[in-house]
């Protein structure tokens, strides 16, 4: 049932009383890990979502001067998108649970893609500053290493998460620990792209 | 007639569920200091809470010492008064009570109200108080770099918080703002605790609509904060590189000793919106606990259901959702446009409705209630007369018209003390009153505790209720000192020194607080369990004060709402939540 819907009950009453003493307790609709993912993913929007206004806003003053994305960015968000397929992959293999390979293999994929991101996103900042884009300068330079920054410093959080996975795979492990493990991973890959997605194009566009 | 279980026949026995596992402390260290469970956590951030607290009602009495006496105390300059304001008003909202409320009672009262071992994540929960105590210690570090803590007032605005003149505009406003911002890392990770453990870990039997309004008030204040404190984590972000970095994400083009800075274009009010984005929902995270708390301790004390839990649960969340649409009400002289203001001053107003409900509701749970006037209770009543006297002068500052005369006025500085300086900080004391049998073990000192509400509520009115006539004389707050205008009677000064003595009698009125419970701790009298009589699941545990895990062998089951007092037929005039339906009357009783 959901949140607001519950909302509506009379917990004084005699009818109500025989349904709640049935209530089991226990998950409210997933399993608690992948809940709390959630409710951080929430957090996680919220931030972005407010640095995006801010940028929005921001834009709309005079001194604004928009400066060239460059081209290793398309790169970078290739590389993050096979990162994100790579675990995927990885999950779907721990899912099955008979393919400990395809786990490992998809693990160490999606590892090496995330770090190669990582990286392409810091040699982005050197042609940058290289060209002279630099952020005390303009506004809309500041934002970009802002945002690219607040990104990463994300991805890599994710990362200690993927080299905790990583380790439970490789030192003997339960499937069902591991499926979870992966799971969580994948799907906070998959936020990191769109929400990278959601920058590039607002930092490609404006 | 209150709920207080079906008959035996109809009763099914509800399905069982998993135990979580739980993390068992191996040594002293893991046990109490590096420790993952959540009872432990929220004496560690009560302690911490309370100790930057002390500090802040330090700063406040060298402010009220300055402003009662002035030229009387060489050792406060300008600089220094300024620097004491701004710290004061950042530890008592954020550092004192927000920790206080949802990571010290959160941490302590969630899991056990809910009927769960433990929060769903000890870990993460742990880190989260060591966070929060480095940001503490960060915010102290400020009082001792060069320049000293920023002086830019808690509002920290820019540019005004970064320009030379403004006391610690190097050090002090850099600490400030990572202080701030790991403090909302760690508060994000106990935050996550706390809303994924009232969704997920409750016992069987436990509906959303069984639980006590304390968790309901924890649970949507916790929302609250997740939502709100990323706004201050950018403005801080970015703040902190317009100082550090030379950025002009808020600063514009601006002079500063007669130099031409390198800043340009920013804009400031940018920054105010995200700091009351943020602000203004911090008002209810603090408020919020607050109301729930208050609820169980006037519905125990009282001896009665509370009135309209349903409504009390609705009005906590439509509070929590108006809180994110009347921020502006903060910025009414900024310059903007009146029909903006408009639209929050009407917002603004459309909050009394479910906060005039929640009054209503706690005070008809008082009607022909059987009271009693136990310290926990004094303190309750006390906060439901202050929360009226301060929301009331917050209708007047809602309104534009209003509001731009009062604005930076002491008018300003009572109302916003009232209701939610006062009212939240005496529910903190009825809380500690009422749960401290169940912490420690033992009885609080009576007439200790009678000495500290009384002095504390009278006090407290001494000293606020003549900042409203100061602020309606105009005497403007954040002032070194008036010195002599033609607006402001001399009177006003007999005034000020009224009202600093008061602020000297209640700040020591604290002391006789903490000698209380430092005593009681080791000389009180051995509670009897349950010493209150009440319903929740906290009281209802196998040991006393209860151990590690909560609980004993088996969970809880829950029959009930925790309100279930004066049940016709029933045995006792409380019912506990979790006693099977066929031992409420066994005829033996005054049923």
């Amino acid at each position: 049932m959901n949140f607001f819907q519950q909302l509506k009950q009379k917990p004084w009453a005699a009818e109500q009383g025989a349904i709640d003493d049935l209530h089991e307790g226990g998950e409210f609709f997933l399993p608690t890990p992948q809940f709390g993912l959630r409710v951080f993913l929430g957090v996680a929007t919220v931030l972005f979502t407010l640095f995006i206004v801010v940028y929005l806003e921001r834009m709309g003053f005079p001194d604004w001067r928009p400066l060239h994305e460059p081209w290793v960015l398309w790169v970078n968000t290739a590389v993050l998108i096979l990162s994100s397929v790579a675990f995927q992959w990885a999950w779907i293999n721990a899912d099955r649970g008979h393919n400990m390979d395809g786990v490992k293999n998809g693990l160490l994929a999606a590892g090496g893609f995330a770090f190669a991101f990582l990286a392409g996103q810091f040699w982005a900042w050197r042609q940058l500053v290289d060209l002279g884009y630099y952020a005390a300068t303009n506004p809309a330079n500041a934002f970009f290493y802002l945002l690219t920054a607040v990104h990463a410093l994300h991805l890599f959080g994710g990362l200690v998460a993927w080299g905790r996975t990583t380790a439970r795979v490789w030192h003997g492990f339960e499937a069902e620990k591991v499926c979870v493990s992966v799971g969580l991973c994948a799907v906070y890959w998959h936020f990191l792209l769109v929400v990278w997605l959601v920058l590039f194009g607002l930092l490609f566009f404006t | 007639m209150a709920y207080a279980g079906p008959a035996e026949a109809e009763l099914v026995p509800p399905a069982e569920t998993e135990d979580e596992d739980l993390y068992h402390a191996k040594s002293w260290v893991t046990k109490y200091v590096f420790s993952q469970d959540a009872k432990v956590i929220a004496i560690q951030y009560a302690g911490t809470a309370i100790a930057i607290g002390m500090v802040a009602l330090v700063l406040s009495w060298l402010m009220r010492l300055q402003l009662g006496f002035p030229d009387s105390f060489d050792f406060i300059e300008p600089s220094d008064y300024y620097q004491f304001i701004t710290m004061h008003g950042m530890i008592m909202v954020i550092y004192l009570l927000t920790a206080l409320f949802l990571g010290g009672f959160g941490n302590y009262l969630i899991p056990l109200m809910v009927g769960a071992r433990d929060m769903v994540f000890p870990y993460i929960n742990m880190l989260s108080y060591w966070i929060y105590l480095l940001a503490v210690l960060i915010l102290v570090a400020s009082f001792f770099v060069p320049g000293g803590p920023t002086g830019a007032g808690w509002t920290l605005y820019p540019p005004q918080a970064i320009l030379q003149g403004t006391p610690g505009a190097e050090w002090g406003i850099l600490l400030m703002l990572v202080s701030l911002a790991l403090f909302i890392v760690g508060f994000t990770m106990g935050g996550l605790n706390y809303v994924t453990t009232v969704l997920q870990a409750r016992t069987r039997g436990m509906t959303l609509m069984r639980l006590p309004l304390t968790v309901w008030g924890i649970f949507v204040a916790t929302i609250l904060a997740l939502l709100a404190f990323p706004a201050l984590f950018v403005g801080a972000v970015m703040m902190t590189l317009d100082q550090f970095l030379k950025t002009s994400f808020f600063m514009p083009a601006i002079v500063e000793m007669g130099e031409h800075l390198s800043y340009g274009g920013g804009s400031p009010i940018l920054f105010q919106h995200l700091f009351w984005f943020f602000g203004h929902p911090e008002v209810y995270i603090v408020a919020l606990p607050a109301f729930g708390i208050v609820s169980d301790l006037i519905s125990v004390h009282a001896r009665r259901n509370i009135f309209g839990y349903r409504m009390m649960v609705w009005a906590l969340v439509a509070i929590g959702g108006l809180s994110f649409i009347v921020w502006a009400h903060h910025m009414y002289v900024s310059g903007m446009n009146p029909w903006f203001g408009f639209f929050f001053a009407t917002t603004t107003l459309i909050i009394a409705v479910p906060t005039a409900l929640k009054v209503y509701n706690w005070t008809l749970t008082l009607w022909k209630g059987n009271i009693r006037f136990t310290v926990p209770m004094l303190f309750a009543i006390a906060f439901i007369i202050t929360f009226v006297n301060g929301g009331i002068t917050g209708l007047f500052l809602g309104n534009v018209v209003v509001d731009v005369p009062l604005s930076d006025t002491m008018f300003v500085v009572a109302h916003f003390h009232m209701v939610m300086g006062v009212a939240p900080i005496l529910v903190v004391f009825g809380a500690i009153y009422h749960w401290y049998p169940l912490i420690t073990g033992r009885m609080y000192n009576e007439a200790m505790a009678q000495f500290h509400f009384w002095v504390t509520f009278i006090g407290a009115y001494m000293i606020f209720l003549p900042i409203h006539y100061l602020g309606f004389l105009g005497v403007p707050r954040r002032y070194f000192e008036i010195g002599e205008t033609s607006f402001i009677p001399e009177s006003a000064q007999d005034l000020n020194k009224f009202i600093t003595i008061f602020a000297l009698i209640v700040g020591f009125a604290q002391l006789v607080f903490l000698f209380n419970m430092v005593r009681s701790y080791f000389k009180g009298e051995k509670a009897e369990p349950n010493p209150w009589k009440a319903n929740s699941l906290e009281w209802q545990t196998s040991e006393f004060p209860p151990g590690h895990g909560n609980f004993g062998d088996e969970l809880p089951l829950v029959y009930r709402w925790a309100y279930a007092y004066g049940v016709p037929g029933a045995d006792e005039d409380f019912v506990p939540q979790n006693l099977p339906p066929d031992q409420v009357s066994t005829g033996k009783g005054n049923g």
